[in-house]
């Protein structure tokens, strides 16, 4: 599961290193770090992270869209319709 | 265009055509579906990955904490692309409206966006910079390789520019355990972004952590064993740098030579656009068909007095990208300005360091919050009277009213008592800006163009 935190958005209030604690962790006071693929088995917890977060900076993609976007990105590269 | 029902055609089956398949050109992509473009919609880039974060390479990947594989950027929303990978934009053609490829494909588009960022300066002596162990730091592979010369522990890494990408991965060298030297022309850390005053609590930073830095020196050569692998560098001051990881962070190039020959302003400080993102072709005249964001471009900000502003912000590119994909699919009266604050965060030796607005426009500085010896502090910077941008070390609760008072004007020295304001807080000193020419690495903020006085004196004609 993919996910992005908008961390010039993230005040480093620390909810999400406590509600997933395997993808979320703080890094000194409040510099946040994170697992930017994180396992499918956090995604209960990954969601609880997102619904409590302050600012609304963490996005993750939808569980279905996964897959079709790794899809996409096997497309042949060179040589095309065009 | 409103008449002829032309912007009503391309909406329904135009054809879309982005340059650069990273953060901006993806957010871009995204954002135009999301306003309901129904035509073809075509994604270029010549790195063979999907669109993936480049703030976690120097970061959670160093660290070990994630692998640069896994650094794909979630969707947010399905883009029905057709993705053209692995292969470089290498001409344009505007009377045609043509991109040429690498491969020597041509695609038509009827709107372009071009978001092809910038890359990592390479070391100025190509043999030497080719040397094993001598790396750059831009891309994911950039970052696979370097975590695994980490991985192999080295005796000792030397970074060469200590700006915010320099500086992270020296501090994450040193949480790894690992020998660092830094060496950087300007007189601190960070002083091209940041300024004297707070460039010396970075410095205090690095040695407290066990960096070797070394400031005011320059890399004169590296030096490679028979082998082909970097041994050693030689410095300025006559001294010499044993190190098998060499790591060369001298800031960014616009990726912009594609479009040399095209009629477009393009070249090296960036592609100029109008404010609301519409590049300018080398005549001055605005085009109504292309448009830039992200890294590459350069636009004019009515809070910076109207000078072009690039910024190598992982925000602006989101914010610009947003509005030239609105502007792109608008009537010329719906169009909106690109007037994003600008935002910066850096993470490095656990300390969270954030800025808004133009530090290097300021010549003041004022220490509102905090004391720099607790590295828990906020700062304001100050330009002809009024603030003009704020810094935060440890302190980012404070930096969204710092921003209201970049946006109203707000006058400096401010007037406020702020919560924890100490002695060394009431009076502005010089914020100590090196000349921009100085410093090792790049400012990562860059300011051009004319301000509205230049213009002045620019068009009063001379015979009056
Ligand atoms: C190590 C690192 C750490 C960073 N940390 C931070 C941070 O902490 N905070 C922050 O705000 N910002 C940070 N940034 C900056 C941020 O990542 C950039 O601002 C952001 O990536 C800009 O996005 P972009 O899409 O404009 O350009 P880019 O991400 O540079 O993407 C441009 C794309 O276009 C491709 N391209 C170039 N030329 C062509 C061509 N002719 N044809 C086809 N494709 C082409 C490039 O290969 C690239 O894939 C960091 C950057 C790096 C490298
Ligand atoms: S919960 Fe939100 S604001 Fe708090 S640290 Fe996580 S991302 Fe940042």
């Amino acid at each position: 599961m993919r996910l992005v935190v908008d961390l010039n958005r993230c005040q480093g209030y620390a909810q999400c290193a406590f509600l997933a604690p395997d993808v979320f962790t703080m890094h000194g006071e409040e510099s946040l770090l994170y697992d930017p693929e994180a396992l499918d088995e956090h995604r209960e917890d990954v969601a609880r992270a997102v619904a409590a977060c302050p600012v609304g900076a963490i996005l993750v993609e939808a569980a279905t869209s996964d897959a079709r976007a790794a899809r996409t990105a096997r497309v042949p590269v060179s040589g095309g319709a065009w | 265009m409103s008449g002829d029902g032309t912007l009503e055609h391309l909406r329904r089956d135009g054809r879309i055509v982005v340059v650069g398949a990273s953060l901006a050109g993806l957010r871009a992509a995204e954002t135009m579906r999301e306003k309901g473009f129904a035509g073809s919609l075509t994604m270029i880039g010549d790195e063979p990955y999907e669109p993936y974060d480049r703030p976690p390479l120097s970061k959670q990947v160093l660290l070990g904490k994630a692998t640069a594989e896994h650094t794909a950027l979630p969707r947010r929303r399905e883009i029905d692309a057709e993705w053209r990978l692995g292969v470089p934009a290498t001409g344009l053609d505007m009377a045609a409206r043509r991109v040429r490829l690498g491969n020597g494909d041509e695609v038509e588009y009827d709107r372009l966006l071009i978001a092809t960022g910038v890359r990592a300066r390479p070391w100025p002596n190509e043999e030497e910079g080719a040397l094993g162990g001598v790396f750059v730091l831009r891309t994911r592979d950039d970052g696979a390789a370097l975590e695994r010369a980490l991985s192999a522990g080295p005796r000792r890494v030397l970074v060469i520019g200590a700006g915010f990408t320099g500086s992270e991965i020296a501090s994450a060298c040193r949480e790894r355990g690992l020998p660092v030297t830094v060496a950087e022309r300007g007189a601190a850390p960070l002083v091209g972004a940041l300024g004297g005053v707070i460039g010396e609590v970075a410095a205090g930073m690095h040695r407290e952590n066990g960096v070797d830095l070394r400031t005011g020196v320059m890399v004169t050569g590296l030096e490679g064993d028979p082998s082909g692998r970097v041994r050693a560098a030689h410095l300025s001051d006559g001294e010499t740098i044993e190190a098998d990881v060499v790591v060369v962070s001298l800031g960014a190039q616009r990726n912009t030579e594609w479009l040399s020959g095209s009629g477009l302003g393009a070249g090296p400080r960036g592609i100029a656009c109008d404010a609301g993102c519409r590049a300018f072709d080398v005549r001055g005249i605005v085009t109504d068909d292309i448009f830039v964001a992200g890294d590459v471009a350069r636009s004019p900000h009515a809070l910076f007095g109207y000078q072009f502003l690039s910024l190598e912000h992982w925000g602006n590119a989101v914010a610009q990208a947003e509005t030239a994909a609105h502007n792109m699919l608008s009537e010329s009266v719906d169009r909106l300005p690109h007037l994003w604050v600008p935002g910066f965060w850096s993470s490095q030796f656990g300390v969270n360091i954030k800025s808004v607005g133009v530090p290097p426009m300021g010549t003041e500085i004022m220490i509102t919050q905090g004391s720099r010896d607790e590295r828990r502090f906020a700062a304001v910077y100050g330009y002809q009277g009024r603030v003009i941008a704020a810094v935060t070390f440890d302190n980012c609760r404070w930096l969204p009213f710092y921003q209201r008072q970049i946006e109203t004007g707000a006058p400096f020295p401010v007037p406020f008592e702020t919560v924890d304001r100490r002695p060394e807080g009431h009076k502005p000193m010089s914020a100590d800006f090196p000349d921009p020419s100085v410093p090792t690495h790049g400012p990562t903020i860059t300011l051009s163009g004319y301000s509205p006085a230049d213009r002045k004196m620019t068009f009063i004609p001379a015979h009056h």
